[in-house]
């Protein structure tokens, strides 16, 4: 049995196939617009890859790497407007970079601390630790909207891990009942862990779970750039317009570890992460922007160059942004803190001072 | 006017709808139905579905979606249906609710009340009895509210609703019909974090919220009647954070400490009441810190329930010990 498999009355949404010829037709996209969305995928997976490098040389915490799913986290946060809010795992970094949290930001926060300056106006949430939560908070603020009456939207994302959660199933229905311009995205890159997809569940795919909370569903090759943003472009609209939310399933592989605490080679075959790697996302949409003349070689060097340039510049402002203080945990707790809560925090400094 | 809890609670729930279109209520039954108590009667009529509505039967579903309407900038009420259930959204509750403002460094909040019936004494079926207020003290960013009468119910889930933080309201079922009390019509609040001192006494000190302010009051005037006991009784009436201010001064005052709570013993309120006493005002203590608490087993089903609840009697038993020469 192999981790991926697909029902047979659902096939994966590509407009992009892993040669990178078309096989169905783009979104209307301009030239920059596309060269925008292959950036972003460049500059997710070298910062993804940097945070790595920061981790083994001790200057970042444990992180986990978004190779080889650079497509389906670009492609779910492209379409959204700035109004729009977005919920996600800590695996869709991109997605956040797209939506508009800084690289510094970001960094800041691999290194064990809280930014300060997590940008509200960005609407997207703290990346959710505990697995699948966020999905009903994506909902609730899909929820929110509709009570207003503002034409926001809300995305929610997951793993396919996530889906075994109870809080997943809530959020799809409760999506579904209330009618929230929510668009629920299961990012299924076919292990949690070192669990392989066909252990999470016995249908064939996660996508037909929309059948059964009456939303709408759609499985999407989650490598193809250019089909992820159509159909989440479509989904997002169709939300906005009232029409109610949607559920995304979108099929990518983790090329990488969990995390860099994990060590893959314990549980899964080297065979089937080549196989994915043939089925890369950047190289893909590349193949396709050189052939169109969008693109070429010598752009793309002076492209990752540049990216190299702002990641490092990024490294540079978390780096000497000063560490959180020792009492920083006392403060954000709540709107104000108890003559308790401030006699503790006396302590602490005491003893800080102390040593 | 002359109102119940349940009246208090629904007119406090009126108002805050009526006063802020932020304002929304969900949770099962609360819609047509009204609550399973009635808290919630007519809200729907009067405010329309789209602000007081029914969710499908789902408690972390509840609190998960009332997350995102309360960062999205609504006011979010919530109701669980009993506080039993409430182990059903634990995650959402503590982990995500009460951290929401420090993971964000304030960029989000999360101003929700969650309502939920707790408490014993009137045979309902296993699991709906349950006083959970005791698993909360370790829960950084929440507040837990008790109230013991109409009056500060509705000024304190007032309150509770304008805080910008989550508030945990538990509203003791045997309160909910038990008896009228002069309540204003018109909007007023009560502070959270506040102890309210019910009657003064210079012997001892009992430290009671919820049902057991009047089991508290009981057990003090038999004590009275006995042996001329002077009991002062202090509803607590925000369990979490506890009002250290007022439990040192009444203890620094009598010398004598009985705590009162229907939830177990180990590591509850009375457990924390006790430990601020013995880091603050240890040697105003003439004797050891009584406890009259549930016990640590689980809630036992109706048929032996009494058993399992604080009485007046057992506070006079307590107040018999501390008062030993």
């Amino acid at each position: 049995m192999t981790t991926q498999q697909v029902d047979s009355g659902l096939v994966p949404y590509q407009i992009l196939n892993a040669e990178g010829k078309l096989v169905g037709e783009p979104p209307d996209l301009s030239s920059e617009r596309m060269l925008a969305l292959y950036r972003y995928m460049q500059l997710g997976r070298a910062f993804s890859n940097k945070i790595i490098a920061l981790q083994r040389q001790g200057r970042a915490t444990t992180f986990g790497s978004l190779v080889g799913q650079e497509a389906t986290a670009v492609g779910l946060a492209a379409p959204l407007q700035p109004q729009d809010w977005l919920a996600t795992s800590y695996r869709e970094i991109a997605s956040l970079i797209v939506k508009g949290v800084p690289l510094s930001t970001l960094v800041y926060s691999f290194r064990g601390m809280t930014p300060a300056d997590w940008p509200a106006e960005s609407r997207c949430l703290p990346y959710q630790i505990v697995i699948g939560t966020q999905m009903l908070h994506a909902v609730g603020l899909g929820m929110a909207a509709k009570i207003t009456g503002d034409p926001v939207v809300s995305v929610g994302v997951c793993g396919d891990g996530a889906t075994s959660e109870g809080d997943f199933n809530e959020a799809l229905n409760f999506a579904g009942v209330f009618q929230a311009p929510v668009v629920l995205v299961v990012q299924n890159n076919g292990w949690a862990i070192s669990v392989p997809r066909r252990k999470q569940s016995a249908a064939t795919s996660f996508a037909s779970r929309g059948v059964g909370f009456g939303l709408p569903a759609h499985l999407v090759d989650g490598n193809d750039i250019l089909a992820v943003y159509d159909v989440m472009s479509k989904a997002v609209e169709h939300a906005r317009t009232g029409q109610g939310p949607a559920l995304i399933e979108t099929l990518t592989y983790r090329i990488g570890a969990h995390t860099t605490a994990d060590d893959p080679t314990r549980y899964r075959d080297p065979v089937e992460v080549e196989a994915w790697q043939r089925k890369d996302p950047i190289a893909r949409f590349q193949r396709f922007l050189l052939e169109r003349d969008l693109l070429n070689e010598a752009g793309i060097e002076k492209m990752l160059a540049d990216i190299e340039i702002e990641i490092n510049q990024a490294v540079e402002v978390a780096e000497n942004t000063p560490d959180m203080a020792p009492d920083s945990f006392f403060d954000y707790m709540s709107a104000e803190l108890t003559p308790r809560l401030r006699e503790q925090r006396a302590d602490l400094l005491r003893h800080a001072r102390e040593k | 006017m002359q109102m119940t809890m349940i009246e208090a609670i629904n007119s406090a729930l009126a108002l805050e709808l009526e006063r802020d279109t932020r304002v929304v209520l969900f949770g099962e039954d609360i819609g047509t139905n009204g609550g399973v108590f009635r808290v919630t009667e007519h809200l729907q009529e009067k405010f329309g579905e789209t602000r007081v509505f029914d969710t499908p039967l789902a408690e972390s579903g509840i609190i998960g979606t009332a997350i995102g309407m309360a960062v999205y900038g609504l006011r979010p009420v919530a109701e669980i249906q009993f506080a039993g259930f409430l182990y059903l959204c634990i995650n959402q509750l503590v982990s995500q609710a009460a951290r929401m403002r420090y993971r964000s460094a304030g960029a989000f909040t999360c101003p929700l009340v969650v309502r939920a019936p707790y408490g014993g004494g009137v045979r309902t079926p296993e699991m709906h009895s349950d006083s959970l207020e005791g698993v909360f003290l370790q829960t950084p960013g929440l507040k837990v509210v008790i109230p013991s009468n109409p009056y500060d119910a509705k000024g304190l889930l007032a309150s509770a609703v304008a805080d910008p933080d989550p508030v945990l309201f538990l509203e003791n079922i045997k309160l909910y019909r038990s008896f009228r009390q002069e309540t204003p019509e018109e909007h007023y609040t009560i502070p959270l974090g506040r102890a309210k001192l019910v009657q003064e006494g210079t012997d001892v000190s009992i430290f009671a919220y919820g049902a057991m302010v009047n089991v508290a009051l009981e057990g003090a005037k038999k004590a009275q009647q006995e042996a001329g006991t002077s009991c002062e009784v202090i509803d607590l009436r925000t369990v979490w954070p506890l009002d250290e201010e007022a439990i040192i001064s009444s203890v620094e005052k009598t010398g004598r400490a009985v705590v009162v709570h229907e939830s177990p013993r180990a590591g509850g309120i009375g457990a924390e009441i006790t430990a601020i006493i013995n880091e603050k005002c240890l040697y105003s203590l003439l004797k050891p810190v009584g406890r009259v608490t549930g016990y640590d087993t689980p809630f036992p089903v109706p048929g032996v329930e009494d058993y399992y609840l604080p009485t007046p009697g057992k506070v006079l038993a307590a107040l018999r010990e501390v008062m030993e020469p």
